[in-house]
This record gives structure tokens, sequence and C-alpha cells, in this order.
């Protein structure tokens, strides 16, 4: 190898270390902003809303000098900014305050309430892509014949009948009328005494437990609501796997490879479903994230106690710190998984990987 | 505000998807266990299971099944207190010593005898906490200084509370039958505390265990509270020390569950035993279903219209009697409220002491357009209301704003959300106001208080009576609220509420509209299970399962 050879690829290599850096800093200073924004906002649109916040602790009956007392322990008695400053120290040091309604820490809370949403997003987007995906294949094979309407009349009625309602009736078709699935809640009652919750992953916390029988009844619980909230996301699911089909499917490397004489189930799941699952991936990861922001309709008609109801409550009763700290994890978990489905595109399509 | 909305459209399509269920057939039903009784209820009002701290609904009827106090509330006579903890008690003839001897040989459920020390740290640690319903106590002389000399233990068994003035006897008791009174476990709550550094507002260097007992327990009642997760389940589980008769049941569930069809469903599947949030709709499906049965009480909790009296047309006392006969009653009755209230026009509730029963106004436009021109306002006039967004008020709202319209007065309804609406109204920033007002404690002096008293009309008034929030300045009425709470004769003090009630009817601000009954759903397997006139009164440990 000559020393020239060696010198390119040298400051190749050093390029290549300098875009890393540069790339990880201005992650890094978008993140922050985007914080930063998120908490600004969040915390002012709560600061104007007209509700006086010391009226959720102390209740409509308390008496005046209560009322007073507790505006200056809670620091509602400072200027905005004052607060604001206080609050984005606090958070820089870990501490979220605490929730005025359920007086957590809004951590403890949000640990709580976060493993319920998140298992119920994770089946449903599960329920979702493993019928949405061959759904939206099949629309965008069998373009404008019967099947094409079917799928699409399925989606379309996932996507504008009110979850609310269809929640309801489910609950009393399978639940109520047929007895397939059990009701509202996430457990039974009669393993309140025996079932130890570990992570809060309840159908994994049966498993580490070696509990069958709870499982089947969490699995019981879970199945209705996840498949409602998997059915809202199959309907996007598979209509953006039909128009990212469709277009890979007019694509010429289509044409070369059944002119090269490959079979249309090859081609079909194995070069035109492979090239759209590269933007499939942030299509199912949003509306994965979508499902983690707590469906809160879902959340009250199933009695699930999670994020959606818990940052709902909060915010009705002016509760800032819970609305705030419930923000700052959804914000979290978006850029999470925007960061997540990139290094994924990443993996799918090697054309995006740093050379 | 989206739940609010969805709810109205939300009974039609319930009702479609009822129709469309119809083909299928009925399941094998669910069974609770036979031990345990489960409830479910909206409980997302519990913020802490700490007496000295808990004011509101869902926690009363917990912290009043696990705890005792002192008296409790007789709920087969609702103007009489019964022995709690005490067995007897004696008041002094100056009226300002009451002695409790304590029944003998009590036990906390920790196992820990019930001494009259225990008692007056009760007190003590109520005062010197000083949260919301620690006035109930502090209105009778108590503060942080004196607690100790004024609640105190004579021995083990004799505890002696000195009141400031020679208030009635009824008075006294009533307000110790209160949660605020609940007698704690000293020993336990003590190696529970929490250290605190003394500040101006707040000059103890502990927190009295307030901190452990939002979720902790220390009491003596028929059952312990073993669980409690916000907004998901209470569990309230039998206490084998309890002196009185045990419950029958190991335990009671609560689970929460805040929508009205969801109860019904999981009601008529048998997952659960009662239901209590159910609303008119699915109240009438669960009393025509053969296998549940329905029961209900009367609870303290009256509706009214409030009038602002700095809105100058409002401020008429002719407008004022007008408007009172511009509801229609009987429609609302047999309508928005049925099976969840009854119309009520006097502030107190029925079956408390003293509670006028006389409905004197009639939906009457004619008599309302003959008082409107006495006040000069033959064409009417606009005024604004304030209505948070959920049923029944909604409704009664509409109700009220359609047939003050067929006397010239046009009603603008301006909805929010309850914490904005209440926001509004406790700044005095209203013209009409729908509320509710849920009694503080079971004697007539709380709603009294509020509704016909008003120390101080300044805007800077520290006592902010339902009447100062609508700038009412009655110092008569005041006056003679205060006189009613020393009159010792029971029957001259009841008397003179009555007094008061009908001066609210004749020149108040406010048009009383109903009581609240509270209603619950049950399977039929369920006997015993009756609810009292307060919350803290809904005595679980009689209940029993076939």
């Amino acid at each position: 190898m000559s020393s020239m050879e060696n010198q390119t690829q040298a400051r190749r290599a050093n390029r290549r270390a300098s875009a890393i850096l540069k790339a990880v800093a201005s992650f890094v200073v978008i993140v922050a902003t985007t914080y930063l924004g998120l908490l600004a906002v969040t915390f002012f649109i709560g600061r104007v809303v007209p509700i006086d916040p010391v009226l959720a602790i102390v209740g409509d009956r308390a008496p005046a000098h209560v009322v007073e007392r507790t505006r200056i322990e809670m620091g509602f008695n400072l200027p905005y900014y004052q607060q604001f400053y206080l609050y984005v120290k606090g958070v820089l040091q870990g501490d979220f305050g605490t929730s005025v309604l359920t007086t957590n820490p809004v951590m403890a809370d949000i640990r709580r309430v976060f493993p319920a949403t998140m298992e119920l997003a994770t089946v449903g987007t599960i329920i979702g892509a493993a019928f949405g995906i061959p759904l939206g294949v099949l629309a965008a094979v069998k373009r404008g014949s019967l099947a094409d309407q079917i799928v699409r009349i399925i989606g379309l009625i996932g996507y504008s009948v009110p979850i609310f309602w269809l929640g309801l009736l489910a609950l009393l078709v399978f639940y109520a009328r047929l007895g397939w699935t059990a009701g509202p809640g996430r457990i039974d009652v009669v393993f309140e005494y025996t079932f130890t919750p570990i992570t809060g992953f309840y159908l994994l916390d049966a498993v580490l437990n070696r509990d069958w029988a709870a499982f089947k009844d969490i699995f019981a619980h879970i199945i209705l609501p996840a498949s409602l909230l998997g059915y809202f996301s199959l309907a996007y699911i598979s209509r953006m796997t039909r128009s990212f089909m469709l277009n890979e499917l007019s694509q010429e490397y289509i044409v070369a490879a059944r002119a090269k004489g490959l079979s249309e189930t090859r081609i079909i799941w194995g070069h035109a479903l492979r090239n759209a699952a590269v933007p499939l991936v942030t299509v199912i990861a949003l509306s994965y994230a979508g499902l983690l922001e707590g469906s809160v309709l879902t959340e009250t008609v199933f009695a699930w106690p999670g994020l959606g109801l818990y940052i709902t409550n909060s915010l009705q009763n002016a509760d800032m710190n819970a609305v705030l700290g419930g923000t700052i994890i959804i914000g979290s978990v978006f850029i999470a998984l925007n960061l997540f489905s990139d290094l994924l595109y990443r993996l799918l399509d090697p054309r995006t990987r740093i050379r | 505000m989206m739940l609010g909305k969805m709810n109205g459209q939300f009974r039609l399509l319930l009702a479609g998807a009822a129709l469309s269920a119809m083909v299928f057939a009925a399941p094998a039903l669910a069974v609770t266990p036979a031990d345990t009784l489960v409830q479910a209820w909206a409980i997302d009002d519990t913020i802490t299971l700490d007496p000295a701290e808990s004011f509101e609904l869902s926690p009363a009827e917990f912290l009043g099944n696990a705890y005792d106090m002192l008296v409790r509330l007789d709920i087969n006579d609702t103007t009489k207190v019964r022995p709690g903890v005490a067995e007897s008690w004696t008041v002094s003839d100056d009226g300002l010593t009451y002695t409790f001897k304590l029944k003998p040989g009590l036990k906390f459920a920790s196992g820990n005898p019930i001494t009259a020390a225990d008692v007056a740290w009760s007190f003590e640690r109520v005062v010197k906490l000083d949260k919301s319903p620690a006035f109930i106590l502090t209105q009778f002389g108590l503060t942080k200084d004196n607690v100790a000399e004024k609640a105190k233990a004579a021995d083990d068994s004799t505890f002696v509370f000195t009141v400031d003035k020679s208030y009635a006897p009824s008075f006294v008791l009533n307000c110790l039958t209160a949660t605020v009174g609940a007698v704690m476990d000293s020993k336990l709550v003590l190696e529970h505390v929490a250290p605190v550094t003394p500040t101006d507002d707040y000059k103890f260097d502990n927190d009295f265990g307030n901190g452990w007992l939002k979720t902790g327990y220390a009491g003596s009642g028929p059952f312990k509270i073993r669980d409690w997760r916000a907004n998901e389940i209470l569990v309230l589980e039998r206490n084998d020390n309890y002196y009185g008769d045990k419950p029958a049941l190991a335990r009671v569930i609560y689970r929460h569950v805040k929508e009205s069809a969801t109860q019904r469903l999981m009601l008529e599947a048998g997952d659960i035993d009662v239901a209590r949030n159910l609303e008119p709709g699915d109240l009438e499906a669960v009393s025509k279903n053969a296998e549940l049965t329905t029961t209900s009480a009367p609870k303290g909790t009256v509706y009214y219209i409030s009038l602002n009296q700095k809105n100058e047309n409002l401020a008429k006392p002719e407008v004022r009697q007008a408007l009172k006969y511009l509801v229609d009653y009987d429609a609302i009755g047999a309508t928005l409220i049925k099976g969840i209230g009854e119309i009520r026009q006097t502030y107190q509730a029925k079956g408390v002491l003293g509670a006028l029963d006389s409905n004197p106004f009639t939906f009457d436009p004619a008599k309302a357009k003959e008082l409107l021109e006495k006040a000069g306002l033959k064409d009417g006039f606009s005024v604004t209301m304030d209505v948070r967004n959920t049923q029944p008020v909604t409704g009664i709202a509409e109700s009220f704003q359609q047939t003050v319209g067929q006397a010239g007065v046009k009603v603008e309804i301006i909805p929010g959300d309850g914490k904005q609406t209440l926001t509004k109204y406790r700044a005095r920033n209203h013209d009409m106001y729908i509320g509710q007002w849920g009694m503080d404690y079971w004697d007539p002096n709380s709603n009294a208080e509020t509704f016909t008293s008003n120390p101080n009309n300044a805007d800077d008034g520290t006592v902010k009576t339902l009447a100062w929030r609508n700038a009412w300045d009655v110092p008569e009425l005041t006056e003679k609220t205060k006189a009613a709470l020393l009159e010792r004769d029971n029957d001259k003090r009841a008397a003179m509420y009555k007094e008061l009630q009908q001066a609210a009817l004749d020149t108040s601000p406010f048009v009383l509209i109903f009581q609240q009954t509270e209603v619950a759903g049950l399977r039929g397997n369920v006997k015993n299970y009756k609810l009292g006139p307060n919350f803290d009164s809904n005595f679980v440990a009689p209940v029993t399962k076939e």
C-alpha cells in the first residue's frame, strides 16, 4: 500500500469522524431546543388556563387561609418566569415535581401508568401491522378489484368511526353478549391477591411469575382494547402500504424482474415489499408513538389505567407538573422512535449508510 | 371536554349498538368471589387517605368504613348521633366541657389498645396540620397553641373536650361524626412520621405521619384499608380486631370505572356486584333487569342556580323572585334528574336537623313577568350563565335558558370545564352560575353558614361563603346563623334554621333546584346494601352475598 493511499484513507476517516461528530452535535442541539420549547409552551399554556391550580389540591370547600397557604407552598404566588426557572432547574436535576392530584412524584406516577399504555399500544401495533401490511399489499396487487374495495372500506371504517363508540359496541358484543373476552380493566379482581406486578407489563409479568391462569386472564382483558387500537392503526397502515406498494410496483426494476422470469410471489414479497418497507417503518413507528400517547377514549371506555387518562385528568385539574411530565415522556417517545426508525432505515436501505 | 361532548351523542349511538347486539345470545355469567364485594365507582377524587386532610366524596366512604370516631351518625334517625369509640358522654352545665367515656378494651386494627391519649393526639394532629377539613374542629376555638389543653385525656378511658362557647350540643356532636374526627392509632402513626424543616407557616419539625397516611392506614373501623392505587383500585379488608359486629364479607373492592355505560355492562355480566355511577338511562335499564336491583338514598348535596348581586339587574329583589318562578321544576324532575335527584327548593338537605320541607315555587311565567315589570324590566334583560359541561347541569341550564326566555330574559350560556367555571365563580366574576354544594359535615350549620351568612362582603373578605361569592350582603341573617349555633334547645335550634330557610326562599339570590339522590345498581344476590345520608355513612359492613 502506498503512502498516498494511506493518507487519503486517513483523511477520509477523519472526515467521517468529524461528520459523525457534527451529526451528533446537531442532534443534541435539536433535541435540547425541542425539549426546552416543549417545556416552555406546555408550561405557559398551563399557566394561562383560567383554572386555579390550588383548587385541585384543597378542594372547593377549603377555608380561605388554607387556600392561601397552599398557594405559597406550591410557589404559585411567584412570577411566571421564576416558576418556570425553578421548574426547569428541578427537571435538570431529575425532579419532575409532585402531582397535586395523586400526591406522588410525577415520575413515580408515570412509571405506574406508562407500562399499561405501552403494553396496550404494543399489542395493538402488532395486530395492526400483522393484518394491515398483508391487506395493503393485497389491495395494491389487486388494484381496482373487489378485494381492493373491501380493504378500502375496512380502512375507511377504522379511520372514521369514533373509537369511543366502537369500543362500547365491541364491549357489548364480545364481552356482554358473547362472553368471548373479559370486561374492562387490566386484570380480574380474583388475581388482586396472587398476582404481583414486576415490570408493570402484565403479560410479561405473568410469564415471569409462571402464572398461566393470570396470563390467560390478562390476555382476555387486553385483547379487546388492543384489537380496537390495532384496527385503528390497521386502517392507517394498510392505506400507506397500498400506496407505497403501488409506487414500487410501477418501478422499472419490477419490469426487469418480471422479464427475468421471477415468480410473482417473489417479486411482490421479496422485492417490492422489501423496498416499500423502508418508508413503512416510519409509518408504523409513528402510529405506535400515536398509540403510546395514550388513547384517552379507549382508556376511558375500558377503564384502562394508562397515560392518556392520567394526562387528561391532570389537565382538567390544572395539575401542571403531571401534564409537563407526561408531555416530556411523550416527546421523548416521539424523538426516540424517530431516531429508531432512522436507524432502521439505514439497516434496510443501504443507500442511506454513511460511506 | 371532549368526553363531555361525546357523552351526549353517545347515548343514541349506544342504543344503536344495543339493537345490533340483540342478535347475539347471552353468555355464561361471570361471578365475583363469594366473600368479596366488588364495586365500580369513579374514585378519581381520592387524593389522600389521611382523615386530617381528606375532604372529598369517595374517600369519605373509605374512611367512614375504615376508621371509627368518638360518635357516629345514626342512619336510622339522621338528626341524632350514636356511640362510636365513646360509650357515653356528658356535657357540663355551662355547655363548655364535653366528657367522653371510651368503650373498654378496644383495639386498633394493628392490635394497639385505643386510649383517650390516642383521641387527644388525633385532635392535636388535625389542628396542627391545619388542612382543608381542620376547620370542622378549629371552629370550636382550638388553636395550635391551646389544642393540647382543650382536647386532652383525663385518664386512659376519659377524653375531655373543651369548647370556647356554649354551643348547641347537637352541633358539637354532629361535627365529631365527620371523618376529620377519626381516632388515629398514634403509636403506629408515630412510627411513620417524616422530619420537616419548620417554617413560619408550619412550626413543627415533623409531618405527623401525613405523608405516610396518604396511602397508609391506622384506624379501628370494621374494615382496614389494604391497598389504594390512584384511579385504579381501593381494597378494604375485614378488621378482625373490630369490637362491633364483624363484617360478613372478607373484603370490599372498589374499581375505578368512570363510564356509566361501562359500569352497566359489567354489572349485567356479573363482573361487579355494585355499580355506583349509573346515569338515568342506564339506571332505568338496570331497574328493569330481573337479575338486578337498585337502591337509593337522598344525599346532602343540593343543586342551585345563583345570581351574582354585583349584576344590577339580578340585584333587584323582584328579579330574584321572578327567576324562581321561571324554572320548570316538574319537567326537570320528570326527566333530567329522574332517579338521581328530587326537587328541593330549600337549601338544607332532607333528613338534617331543622330541614324545611317546602317547595312553594312552580313554573309560572305570568307571575314572573309581573315581578319583572315591577322591577322596571318589562322587556326582560340579557345575562350570562357559567355552566360546566357535565350532566345533569348542562341539561338543566338549557331548560332554564328556554323557560326564562318566555319572560323575555335572554341567557347566554358560557360552557366550561368544571374547575374553570368554579375558578371564575370563586372570584365573583360570573352573572349566573349553576352549581352544587355538598355539606361539609352533617349539621344544619354547614349549609346555613354558607347560604345565609356573609361576615364581610368586601372583595378581600376572608370568609368566602356562597353568599359572599354572590355578593349577597346579609348582616341580619349572618347574626341569626351565628345565634342558632348557641341555641342549646334542639327544638328551638331547629326552628331557627327553618326561619333562615324561609328567609332564603323569600329573598335569596339562590334558585334551589334539587337534592341529589345517590343510586346504586346491585346484583340480585347482594343483600343489606344500604346507602347513608352522606358518604361517610355508606356503611358496607352489614352487606352479605347469597
